[in-house]
């Protein structure tokens, strides 16, 4: 760049900064802080679209995984309806692990993270958001492993209550587990701690979820489905107030 | 705001020490008697008969076992709530001691759980609700001790960990419910339901004596743990320190 | 631009302490940066510098101290008085996978930015990147990537900058680029705190210089009275 460019250069930069003030929205209430969930989401899950690293992940071991259970249980059990609700949450619970990874894991190696805390906004919104992003691709997945069961289980269970189930056990999940992946992010072997302090904390969304495709698939009526559709429910409303009340204490020490 | 500095006198008996004997004395105490109440004061069970009747005094030690399991669940939650409101580390010491405690108390629940239903039911594991529930506090328990480890921070460790006790065991009443609609072959001893499930039996007065003597007795022997286990943390944070103050 | 109660100091540390573990990173660090100047601080590696920006942006507290953006306590202030900071760190602090223009359309949401489209193109142009705008920012160079960095940090026009050494790596057209930025940044009303390893830049580019060793600020003065030997000198005797 010659001398004269520079200072061209210079002129533009001052004139261009200058002419541009920013007007930022100071405060602001509720509204602002759903958009700027909105914004992590969007931001997330544009990420992903472009770099598509953890949704091929997910459903490359979840049809693998759906698989090798189809694999190690055939001529075992006579009918696959015996355990196909259990293959389904497995596979969703091991899959979601996945994904909850990346979510805070992407931020720390990349180094992006502070960019986040820097914000001015409340960081429960960043939870939210992450949390959100993590319910899109987990749902995503799940229902690939839906669409693979139908084939290889040879079973439908689209069912409207499985699917309120799925979509209820999803929730719980990622809402713990987007909480647990930011207290897992900084660790050194935070893939292998994520799933350990996340799995047998989900048991009830395990039991409960199990029970309900398990009911649903037995044809069950709605009134035996309900108690198990409370119990989800329950989880998902509990916890995702808890994970909102302790998320902004893990980020003292960025 | 709280520090790691823990105020330690060079040497001599303190208030500490006191209680930390007397708990101990009273442990060994409590334990002597509920071993005697479990293994000879109680009368064996009528309706059994041979091992099965003899395997039925595991009983006791079990339900102790998992009155300890308890105490460190409710403990370690305390413990966790109150260092995040006050950020001092003899309750994060609390939460930990407890913890470990519990764990012990916990395998010990299991354990006991399946000496006893190899002979009464022919089977060491059911997913029944307690053992469940069992099996997922101490998977718990295990991934807390397991989580702590891994971080070299002292109170970011204390944080993570209290964020973590609190979550995870928010969980475990629901684990409970959740099982126990799921099916349960457990006798259920207090409670009106599943009163002729296989291997119940009824629980008469000197019975229901030598179940509250071993309850007792464990929370004795948990609380001593717990005072013990809790000094030693203190200590090595002491320590800790230190050294560093050498280096 | 912000609310600013006094005009002795936009930025003020006072008695900064922080310890990691086993070490003393900072043991009681005292700085003012007055509005309109810029100040470089200098140190030896792992000298604190980068802890004690990481504090005064508010993504570490503490052990002791406080810190005072424009008078006003950033502990009391919650989470808007990040709105008045802007920080370049030793990591691009940028998403990869997107462009530079969803990058900063991203941040100029979590600003709430009113009219950001012709304020991101400003600074687009301001760091010269806008022929690449849409591409994404893994394709960019080291030089690209920091100079995409900066104008992150100025886009929501923070009268509070900081910046930590935003000069390593960098070629040095973009040295240049970064140098007339800086210029035109400190003679605007902020307060500019950078880091850097480069005395000639220090002296260029600031008003006064503090050198941090050993936790603590042991030289401080202003530039019109410094030459390079006697920096040359201070860093010499603090070993770096």
């Amino acid at each position: 760049m010659n001398e004269e460019a520079v200072q061209a250069n210079v002129q533009t930069m001052r004139l261009d900064l200058a002419a541009e003030p920013v007007t930022m929205q100071r405060g602001g209430g509720s509204l602002t802080y759903l958009r700027k969930i909105g914004a992590v989401f969007v931001k997330d899950v544009r990420a992903e679209w472009r770099g598509r690293e953890i949704f091929s992940t997910m459903t490359a071991f979840s049809v693998l995984a759906v698989l090798v259970f189809g694999m190690a249980f055939d001529l075992r059990v006579p009918r696959s309806e015996m355990i196909a609700p259990g293959v389904l949450w497995v596979v969703v619970l091991f899959a979601g692990v996945l994904g909850l990874n990346r979510s805070f894991g992407a931020e720390v190696d990349r180094g992006t993270l502070a960019s986040l805390l820097l914000a001015p906004v409340d960081r429960s919104a960043i939870y939210f958001g992450k949390m959100l992003a993590n319910l899109f691709f987990t749902l995503a997945t799940t229902l690939v492993i839906l669409v693979v069961m139908f084939f290889i289980f040879d079973l439908n269970m689209f069912h409207p209550y499985n699917l309120l189930a799925v979509l209820l056990g999803v929730i719980g999940y990622v809402g713990v587990g987007t909480l647990f992946a930011a207290l897992t992010a900084n660790s050194r072997a935070r893939e292998t701690m994520l799933p350990i302090l996340l799995l047998p904390v989900m048991a009830p969304v395990f039991v409960a979820g199990v029970g309900l495709t398990a009911g649903v698939v037995d044809g069950k009526q709605f009134s035996d489905l309900r108690q198990w559709l409370v119990i989800l429910a329950a989880f998902d409303a509990i916890f995702i107030v808890v994970a909102y009340l302790l998320f902004d204490l893990i980020w003292e020490d960025a | 705001m709280g520090s790691t500095t823990v105020r330690t006198n060079a040497s001599g008996w303190r208030g500490v020490d006191t209680i930390q004997l007397a708990l101990g004395l009273l442990a060994v105490a409590a334990m002597t008697i509920s071993m005697w109440a479990a293994l000879y004061y109680a009368p064996a069970a009528s309706n059994l008969a041979g091992d099965e009747q003899i395997a039925q005094r595991i009983f006791y030690i079990h339900m102790g076992c998992n009155i300890g399991a308890l105490a460190g669940f409710l403990m370690s939650v305390i413990g966790s709530i109150v260092y995040l409101v006050k950020r001092d580390l003899d309750w994060d010491r609390v939460s930990q001691a407890s913890i470990e405690v519990g764990l012990i108390c916990g395998m010990g629940t299991i354990l006991t759980g399946m000496f006893w239903a190899k002979p009464t039911w022919n089977t060491y594991w059911t997913w029944d609700p307690r053992l469940t529930t069992s099996a997922i506090t101490v998977l718990v328990y295990l991934a807390y001790l397991l989580f702590r480890n891994g971080i070299e921070d002292r109170r970011t460790r204390a944080r993570f960990g209290s964020i973590y006790a609190v979550v995870a065991f928010l969980s475990v009443p629901l684990t409970f419910y959740s099982a126990r609609l799921f099916r349960s072959i457990h006798p259920v001893v207090y409670g009106a339901e599943n009163v002729d499930a296989q291997g119940g039996f009824s629980v008469g007065a000197t019975m229901t004596q030598a179940l509250n003597i071993n309850m007792i007795a464990f929370c004795v022997l948990f609380s001593a743990l717990l005072v013990l286990r809790w000094r030693q943390l203190r200590n090595e944070d002491a320590i800790a320190e230190l050294r560093e103050e050498l280096e | 631009m912000g609310e600013c109660v006094t005009d002795s100091g936009l930025i003020v540390a006072r008695n900064i302490t922080k310890r990691y573990g086993r070490k003393r990173v900072l043991g009681g660090v005292d700085l003012t940066v007055a509005q309109g100047k810029v100040m470089a601080l200098l140190g030896a590696n792992g000298a604190g510098k980068s802890t004690l920006m990481r504090i005064i942006s508010g993504l570490t507290k503490p052990d002791r101290g406080e810190v005072l953006l424009g008078g006003v306590s950033a502990r009391k202030a919650g989470h808007e008085i990040r709105r008045y900071i802007g920080l370049v760190a030793h990591a691009p602090l940028l998403y990869d996978n997107l462009s530079a223009w969803d990058n900063l359309q991203f941040f100029a949401d979590l600003y709430d930015m009113q009219r950001p489209a012709q304020r991101i193109e400003a600074v687009l142009h301001a760091v010269d990147l806008w022929p690449r705008r849409h591409d994404a920012v893994r394709t960019y160079s080291r030089g690209m990537t920091q100079r995409l960095a900066i104008g992150r940090a100025i886009l929501h026009d923070p009268p509070v900058l900081l910046l930590d050494e935003p000069d390593t790596g960098l070629d040095p057209a973009s040295a240049e680029t970064l140098a007339q930025l800086i210029r035109s940044l400190g003679a605007s009303n902020r307060a500019i705190l950078l880091t850097t390893h480069n005395l000639e830049r220090a002296l260029l580019w600031a008003d006064s210089i503090a050198v941090l060793s050993d936790g603590k600020i042991t030289q401080s003065a202003s530039t019109a009275s410094l030459t390079t030997e006697i920096v040359r000198q201070w860093m010499t005797e603090i070993g770096a």
